[in-house]
């Protein structure tokens, strides 16, 4: 019997910002969803990130940052799962970011930022619709 | 309130009016739902009574302003004798631009001081600390030594203002840098007024600013209450914080009791150390939010003060009413604020901070409106001070003391918060205490439930929150928006390489390892600590020293 | 398609990681990888890590994990967690307090949720550990939940099990159901700091010692304190289970573990392969809606349908 695919997701808080209600919250959608939700908690650099992501075989790496380094970590990290060769792993981040960052994350490689007040079913939906298909 | 007559009296005229003019009314407009709640989720009854206070006793339960147990305010005249300390958090990027912006709110009317500090300064790392990269200077300035501070204070006196800082894990390093300028200004450290928030426990329960396990954190905490009681009189020595615990996502009543529970451990840990109750408790203050449900915050202010002085009272056996009256720091609700139509943002706040007044606060911070979408500009941090500014000067909530009492549903619900919050310690106790209590999640998992039914809510629509869930629109993208210069971190790193060049190394080492010496005995750190800072050691490099004899947390994370 | 077992042999985490997720997921394409993976396998000695929720055992796994690196020894983490019956999701939260091993390059961890599969872990843990021991970790630690008797699945695959209690959590040995105690080949007291530790530690010593009374056991259970949060009693643990393994392997008795253990695991294969192929034959030509129909009319029972499909297919 096989079983049913699981999208697994990574759900990380880079850097020192200690505000994990939002990113913990998502987890906990995430798992109503079915995913399989490997949380890190916090002070996570770009490397401990990947690292999990390539260990856990992440389909999904969803970002939270309020204390506005995301321009710093969220390009870090997609740099770095390119560079382990994890060029399919989705990457989608959220918190306290400016419009006028977004076109520069996207540009990076960040498929979305969910802002502030995002229902957590656009979210999921999202996920569901762009995560790759695993080989 | 009434005697048992007039009671039954209204009894019968409550259920005549719901039989003949309410069931009329009902049977042609029904409500608009079937259940009313607060905010909180707390249910709301369609009118209330004196059958609803019918168990009041004013004397004991209410009595008056400036007496036990202090529900209608700690001080006799409140703010007929002085409004409340308007107290805006503020500071970012370096030291230079924060002094700047903390003369230019001096110069606006603002009479203390807030200090906000970057993560790496928050969880004692330096500048150049890998885990810095990004965050310097980011939400609050970046502090590595002495001489950041001494920058950041330049030319304000301290003996003429009071000072507040947000810092809890390296509390103690902070505070010695403070003192060290105030002896380089040639104030006695019985001049120096101001606060630390020097809260460990909620950076544990939801925060995330810890460093060290809890034990070691708890002493240096006592170390540091200890230290002020006996030579900075002025200081108050912890701030325990409800805020973060409102904004991880706790009700109102949960925001009290948690932060009540942590009370309770900071004065039992004192008490451990061997320190009379009424010798430090006069200096404990709290820190609360206020949300836009102004009665509901209300209720829960009162219910608080209630509760706690007959805490210290009963469980403590404090004698001095100083030791009993919860003061407390107010500051709007981060959380409630919205990055869609963000103009809104005002209206929120100042309802909650008419809340803050209606509620009896000693100081508050409004927030601004922009906060949903980047660090606050000038002109919101402008508009938020004015916000309070008309509260106090053209509300009128200010002109008489506690006016919302007597309310049956204010009363009514005071009532039922302070309900909540007993029952809420009891748990606590049975577990064996609040650090037993957090160490087994329970608080945080009941935070994250609250978090949890609250967003469920929002979703369904269920609860209205304009702007995000109801009357949205499209908007033009923002502008205006305050950037950090990303810059900010070479430069701090630049100038420790310097530091760490110039200064006396013989002085520097010593001090360090007097400080290591100190740590692990007995000692109270402070003086040591003092002694570190003023021979150039850096915060990365005291937290480190601890790191090493202390150990690091990390703490169990309940999902 | 990538050479995954080539990979794995040769240091891979990406291929490790890939080759579990199909094992996970239960996909065919695996078997032939692990088929090539094992010969390489049997060398990682084994540790099982479990206790109530509470107890603390990630953060025990992290301080043992650290102290065995310190050995210089390479370590694979497996932290088990259950996935929600209703939703099918999980949330693995162990990772947390591990972090500092995240960027070692000697320590490999993989969360896993149980997928439904009873006894505490998931259906492919034992071959995760497989992989993992032919990635070259010289030692594999599982950490998963077992509280009761249906949560003690890791001695089959573990060669020492540590069994964590902590005072305060109602890890009292009367709350013990039969069968947990006696999983236990080193007892941890966590959290020894706490009060009543200390009579936790009595009443497991003087269990222990009774059952070594009334049965003859050639190894009895040493009972160590630990308070891992700051790291005391770790170098205990260590040592408690290194004379553990000592004794497995001057007794012979690890040889003999390791022979059951192949033993049930070819049955329980054995059993699964042939469950798969009798199901899709059935399924395949409707045969099992036809005896369902039958059975559920009370046509035929399905001790006589057991019988035939079995007597059919083993002709054939």
């Amino acid at each position: 019997m096989t079983q049913d695919r699981k999208i697994k997701i990574i759900v990380a808080k880079p850097g020192l910002d200690g505000h994990d209600r939002g990113a913990k919250l998502l987890a906990r959608i995430f798992a109503e969803a079915g995913m399989e939700v490997v949380y890190t908690g916090l002070r996570q650099t770009p490397e401990m990130i990947v690292e999990t992501a390539l260990q856990e075989d992440a389909d999904v790496v969803g970002l939270s940052s309020l204390s506005g380094v995301h321009m710093y970590f969220f390009p870090r990290v997609v740099e770095l799962l390119r560079e382990k060769g994890l060029d399919d792993v989705l990457v989608v981040g959220g918190g306290i970011i400016p419009k006028d960052d977004i076109p520069e994350l996207k540009k990076a490689g960040v498929a979305e930022i969910f802002g502030p007040g995002t229902p957590t079913a656009e979210i999921v939906e999202f996920i569901k619709k762009n995560v790759r298909t695993r080989d | 309130m009434y005697d048992d007559k007039e009671l039954e009296r209204i009894r019968a005229g409550k259920e005549n009016w719901e039989k003949t003019t309410l069931g009329k009314a009902l049977s042609k407009f029904p409500e608009r739902k079937p259940i009313f709640t607060s905010i909180s989720g707390m249910p709301v009854e369609r009118l209330y009574t004196p059958l609803d206070t019918a168990d009041l006793d004013y004397e004991k339960d209410l009595g008056y302003p400036g007496q036990y147990p202090f529900t209608r305010g700690v001080q006799p005249t409140m703010y007929r004798g002085r409004f409340w300390t308007m107290r805006q958090y503020a500071g970012f990027g370096n030291a230079r631009e924060s002094n700047a912006r903390y003369r230019y709110l001096l110069e606006q009317g603002q009479t203390g001081l807030s200090v906000a500090f970057d993560l790496p300064t928050q969880a004692g790392y330096d500048s150049d600390h890998p885990l810095s990269m990004g965050e310097v200077g980011k939400v609050g300035v970046a502090i590595d030594s002495l001489d950041d501070m001494k920058i950041l204070f330049d030319g304000i006196p301290l003996d003429q203002v009071t000072t507040s800082m947000t810092i809890n894990a390296p509390a103690t390093v902070l505070l010695a840098m403070y003192l060290a300028i105030a002896e380089e200004q040639g104030v006695p450290f019985d001049k120096v007024g101001g606060t630390v928030q020097n809260d460990i426990l909620k950076e544990i329960i939801c925060r995330g600013q810890y460093i060290f396990p809890p034990k070691p954190s708890m002493r240096l905490t006592v170390d540091l209450i200890d230290y002020c009681f006996k030579h900075v009189p002025r200081w108050n020595t912890i701030s325990i914080s409800g805020y973060h615990i409102r904004e991880a996502g706790s009700t109102a009543a949960q925001e009290m009791a948690f932060t009540i529970a942590d009370g309770i451990a900071y004065v039992q840990a004192c008490v451990d150390r061997g320190l009379a109750v009424d010798s430090f408790a006069p200096r404990l203050s709290f820190f609360f939010n206020a949300f836009t449900n102004v009665l509901e915050e209300v209720a829960k202010f009162r219910a608080g003060r209630r509760v706690w002085a007959r805490i210290m009272k009963e469980r403590f056996g404090a004698k001095d009413p100083r030791s009993m009256m919860m003061r407390y720091h107010v500051q709007t609700g981060g959380v409630t604020l919205t990055a869609q139509q963000p103009l809104n943002n005002i209206v929120r706040v100042a309802l909650q901070a008419y809340a803050a007044a209606l509620g009896g606060c000693q100081s508050l911070h409004t927030n601004s409106y922009d906060e949903a979408l980047c660090l606050p500009t000038q002109e919101a941090v402008t508009v938020a001070l004015r916000t309070q500014q008309i509260v106090a000067e053209e509300s009128g909530a200010t002109d008489t003391i506690d006016p919302l009492a007597g309310s049956y549903f204010v009363e009514a619900m005071t009532d039922k918060i302070e309900a909540e919050i007993e029952e809420y310690i009891r748990k606590i106790d049975a577990m064996g205490g609040t650090l037993t209590a957090i160490e087994q999640g329970y608080i945080q998992k009941e935070i994250q439930d609250s978090a949890y039914r609250f967003q469920k809510e929002i979703e369904s629509g269920e609860r209205v929150y304009v702007g995000i869930n109801k009357y949205t629109m499209e908007e033009p993208e923002p502008t205006n928006l305050l950037k950090v210069d990303m810059k900010v971190g070479e430069i701090e790193a630049e100038k420790l390489k310097k530091l760490r060049a110039e200064r006396d190394q013989a002085q520097w080492k010593a001090a360090l390892d007097r400080l290591r010496e100190v740590s692990q005995s007995d000692e109270n750190v402070m003086p040591a600590v003092i002694e570190a800072v003023k021979a150039r050691a850096t915060i990365g490099e005291i937290c480190d020293v601890w790191r090493d004899v202390f150990g690091e947390y990390r703490p169990k994370e309940f999902v | 398609m990538r050479d995954y077992a080539k990979e794995v042999l040769e240091g891979s985490p990406r291929a490790a990681a890939r080759l579990i997720s199909w094992l996970e997921d239960e996909d065919p394409r695996a078997l032939e990888h692990m088929e090539r993976l094992h010969a390489h396998t049997g060398r990682a000695y084994v540790v099982g890590i479990t206790g109530s929720p509470g107890a603390g055992k990630s953060t025990l796994t992290d301080k043992f994990t650290f102290a065995l690196r310190k050995q210089g020894l390479t370590v694979g983490i497996v932290a088990v967690d259950p996935s929600s019956p209703f939703t099918g999701g999980a949330v693995l939260g162990d990772r947390v307090r591990m972090s500092r091993l995240a960027v070692d390059p000697g320590v490999f961890i993989r969360s896993m949720a149980t997928r439904g599969f009873l006894g505490g872990l998931a259906k492919a843990t034992g071959e995760v550990v497989k992989v993992l021991d032919a990635f070259g970790k010289d030692v594999i630690v599982i950490e998963t939940v077992g509280v009761g008797q249906d949560e003690v699945d890791i001695i089959r695959l573990a060669d020492t099990t540590c069994l964590v209690l902590v005072p305060g959590l109602g890890d009292t040995i009367q709350s013990m159901k039969a069968g947990v105690m006696e999983i236990a080949d080193v007892f941890v007291i966590n959290k020894a700091d706490r009060p009543g530790a200390d009579q936790l530690y009595a009443e497991v010593t003087s269990r222990v010692e009774q059952d070594a009374h009334i049965r003859e056991r050639a190894w009895t259970p040493p009972v160590v304190k630990t308070v891992a949060v700051d790291d005391e009693g770790i170098d205990d643990l260590v040592e408690a289970i290194r004379s553990h393994r000592r004794f497995l392997e001057e007794s012979g008795a690890l040889e003999e573990r390791r022979r059951r253990r192949a033993r049930e695991e070819t049955l329980q294969m054995i059993h699964g392969e042939l469950f798969r192929r009798i199901r899709d034959r059935l399924t395949a030509d409707g045969e099992l809606e036809a005896l369902v129909e039958a059975i559920a009319e009370r046509r035929e029972s399905p001790y006589r349908a057991v019988q035939d499909v079995l007597a059919r297919w083993l002709r054939e």
